[in-house]
């Protein structure tokens, strides 16, 4: 018998592929069901994010944080106020850091809401994302109540939140913390012990914890191996020193033990948004540092005063100067460590700005991942690496 | 002249006009289940449901059925062309064509074989055709592998059917669905049917029929996550709907076949009135839409196999068992004498 070239089935996985998240493009050697190698593709969503903001003044590009993950929008632009207010040495009142807090831990809910819930759908359960779809609308609408926006909020700004919030709204906050967790109990209900789901979670994509740092991991993706490394604990940025709030970690590093990891830490959120609620209550003032150089005047004292309506016009033409420097901030988004390194030269816009997105690191691991494993496995790995290509491509 | 047409023509044209009327109560039913079935699982899912077309979205089915078939058929280049439209012709013709046997009241099939339950495995088999024909011919890698595991997964579950239906059939002493029905006629009414008799196998052949009909958990041919829409990816407009229809219609099937075999198909619960007042067709037809109200649940509420365990759960567990409860069932007639 003649000689025969022998070769692997290629997949093309993507780039619209109903499991991609988006527009990941992958090319999938099989053996059979059994994935030889995988290779994605990045880029399909690139949109040149880091170049814009260096033409940007700092208030303009608030708004393209919102943008690279768009699950959890205010989780970015924190990383990046965070950064030039570094630069600037300005400090956000008690109030305004509050308010970040609790719309950082909202985000982390509509984060790990649509992860979990997707991951889910990802291995064949079609009924969690509807029910987390309906409380992830519920955070949606707190966000536009808060700013008017429901995805991009542009709601921090540099000193603080641009307004404050109305009564009836932390009410709300507060209502929605005691009715959450029962919709959670009802997804773990149909989750956590399903035999099924189990199968399709233990021990696929475990990753020990020496690869997770190897690999540049970051969030859930090393707690689920067991380090308790938290941003919010091991450097704690805004008020977060003063709140209570655990870190769950996994044990064995598999999509399963990533899975209750999220899990619980939406009841952390939870914990700490009620938190915020009750210290809201108590501490009023200003949501914004009072210094108009940063962040401009109400509207009333801009009718009245025309130093109020030079800062207003100052603010939103020429925008505010930063002082010449380099600094590197970062918050723990609710995929993994979202960091921004700022170089400013002094003038009004950023020199640079450096994006640095979980995702891209987590993506990486794609082929370590996904290798030995089934074509099935795949959609559970990309489900659990919780990738957003808005961050990943920038 | 009349004695040709008495023998000659009129036997055909009794049978013609009594398969047209079997398929036109399917269809119509097939309709509503659809609409049963996107209902059930929208209640599930906090949503509502179609509820648009006509009163409550009843005319859903039948509107959609009119959309694919209005759409362009679109033949892919790469495709066998002939065996591209045949494939899923194949498919709903074999499903439908298995509707013959099925007894929905006493002598109502339209063709009362002596070997009804044979015939039935024999065009199930045969449906597995459709969809690896389909899969290959669209010339579609992913479509490809789609039908890749829909033939090594209907023909692993099909062997653990066989094995619940011989017990049945011991039990029965025949392989006509009438008289199995017949035989499950006792004093103790619902208590006497097959299910609880042989309830391990009920539980068998029900997960096997979900298998068995690609439906949730099991439904890695069309695997949504993984394979996009499996063997029918390429497949549209009128094409698409023969599939989906063949598939329904065997889901259909498998719920008939659940309700005849273990759940006494139209004997009353107890023979006493007023539950035998009610004429046997209905008590077939709730039996057959309770069994259908489980397929739907188990839809909205499992997530899928991979694919080496649902070979793992047909070769590993049900085969064993299913092989075990066919010498135990044989031992126990046997034994105490009770084989008919």
């Amino acid at each position: 018998m003649a000689e025969h070239d022998l070769r692997n089935f290629l997949i093309n996985f993507g780039p619209q592929h109903p499991s991609a998240h988006g527009v990941l493009r992958m090319i999938l050697e099989l053996d059979g069901e059994v994935v030889e190698r995988a290779d994605p593709h990045i880029g399909l969503l690139h949109r040149g994010t880091e170049k814009l903001i260096e033409n940007k003044t700092y208030l303009q590009a608030i708004p393209y944080f919102d943008r690279l993950d768009y699950v959890s929008p205010m989780n970015q632009e924190h990383a990046f106020v965070l950064a030039f207010e570094k630069l600037l040495k300005v400090d956000v009142p008690i109030r305004g850091q509050l308010i970040r807090v609790m719309y950082a831990e909202i985000g982390r809910i509509l984060n790990h809401l649509l992860n979990v819930t997707s991951m889910a759908l990802d291995v064949g359960a079609l009924t969690p994302p509807l029910w987390g779809y309906e409380e992830r609308e519920k955070c949606m609408i707190f966000y536009e109540r808060a700013c008017g926006a429901r995805l991009h909020a542009a709601y921090f700004r540099p000193g603080g939140v641009h307004q404050d919030l109305p009564d009836d709204l932390i009410n709300d906050i507060e209502a929605f913390c005691e009715s959450f967790p029962k919709v959670l109990d009802d997804l773990e209900g149909l989750l956590t012990d399903n035999r099924i789901f189990k199968q399709r979670n233990v021990d696929i994509a475990v990753v020990s914890l020496e690869e997770a740092e190897a690999h540049g991991f970051s969030g859930v993706m090393v707690r689920g191996s067991g380090a308790a490394w938290d941003l919010r604990r091991a450097q704690p940025y805004e008020c977060y020193s003063d709140l209570d709030f655990k870190i769950p970690v996994g044990k064995n590093g598999d999509c399963y033990d990533r899975y209750l990891v999220r899990m619980e830490e939406m009841h952390q959120s939870v914990h700490i948004i009620k938190q915020c609620v009750e210290r809201l209550r108590q501490v009023k003032g200003p949501v914004s540092c009072i210094d108009h150089k940063i962040s401009p005047p109400s509207r009333k004292e801009m009718k009245r005063s025309m130093e109020a309506l030079i800062h207003h016009f100052k603010l939103h033409t020429e925008g505010f100067k930063v002082p010449a420097g380099e600094v590197y901030s970062a918050v723990e988004a609710p995929k993994g460590e979202f960091g921004v390194y700022l170089v400013s030269d002094g003038s009004n816009k950023p020199y640079r700005c450096k994006i640095r997105s979980p995702g891209f690191a987590h993506l990486q691991a794609m082929d370590f991942l996904c290798k030995g494993h089934m074509l099935a496995d795949v959609a559970a790995v990309i489900g659990t690496l919780d990738i957003v290509f808005g961050e990943i491509d920038r | 002249m009349l004695e040709f047409f008495w023998t000659y023509i009129w036997p055909p044209l009794l049978m013609t006009i009594h398969s047209l009327a079997v398929l036109v109560v399917l269809l119509i039913l097939l309709a509503y289940l659809l609409y049963a079935d996107r209902k059930i699982w929208a209640a599930v899912q906090l949503r509502r449901g179609p509820n648009m077309v006509g009163p409550w979205g009843l005319f859903q089915s039948f509107a959609d059925m009119l959309k694919f078939v209005f759409k362009e058929v679109v033949i892919p280049a790469g495709s066998n062309k002939a065996i591209y439209i045949l494939a899923p012709l194949i498919t709903s013709v074999l499903a439908m064509s298995s509707w013959a046997v099925i007894p929905a009241a006493e002598g109502w099939a339209v063709a009362d074989l002596n070997v009804g339950i044979l015939y039935i495995f024999a065009i199930s088999s045969l449906e597995v055709y459709g969809v690896i024909l389909g899969g290959w011919a669209s010339n579609n890698k992913y479509a490809f592998l789609g039908s890749l595991r829909s033939a090594a997964q209907m023909v692993s579950y099909e062997v653990s059917i066989g094995f619940v239906i011989v017990t049945v059939l011991m039990c029965a002493g025949t392989l006509n669905l009438t008289e199995i029905v017949n035989a499950q006629k006792s004093s103790y009414g619902l208590f006497g049917w097959y299910w609880l008799a042989l309830f391990p196998m009920f539980v068998v052949f029900f997960i096997s029929a979900l298998a068995e009909t690609n439906r949730p958990p099991f439904d890695l041919p069309e695997a949504e996550s993984e394979l996009v829409a499996g063997f029918m990816t390429e497949y549209g407009s009128t094409p698409y709907l023969l599939f989906m229809l063949g598939e329904y219609v065997a889901i259909l099937l498998m719920c008939a076949m659940t309700t005849i075999l273990f759940l006494g198909g139209w004997l009353p619960p107890f023979d006493i009135a007023p539950f035998n007042w009610i004429p046997g067709f209905f008590w077939f037809l709730a039996k057959f839409c309770a069994v259908f109200f489980m397929f739907a649940m188990v839809k909205a509420f499992v997530p899928r196999y991979r694919y080496d365990q649902l070979m793992r759960l047909g070769w590993k567990v049900f085969l064993p068992l299913s092989l075990a409860m066919v010498v135990i069932v044989a031992a126990v007639l046997v034994g105490f004498d009770l084989a008919p």
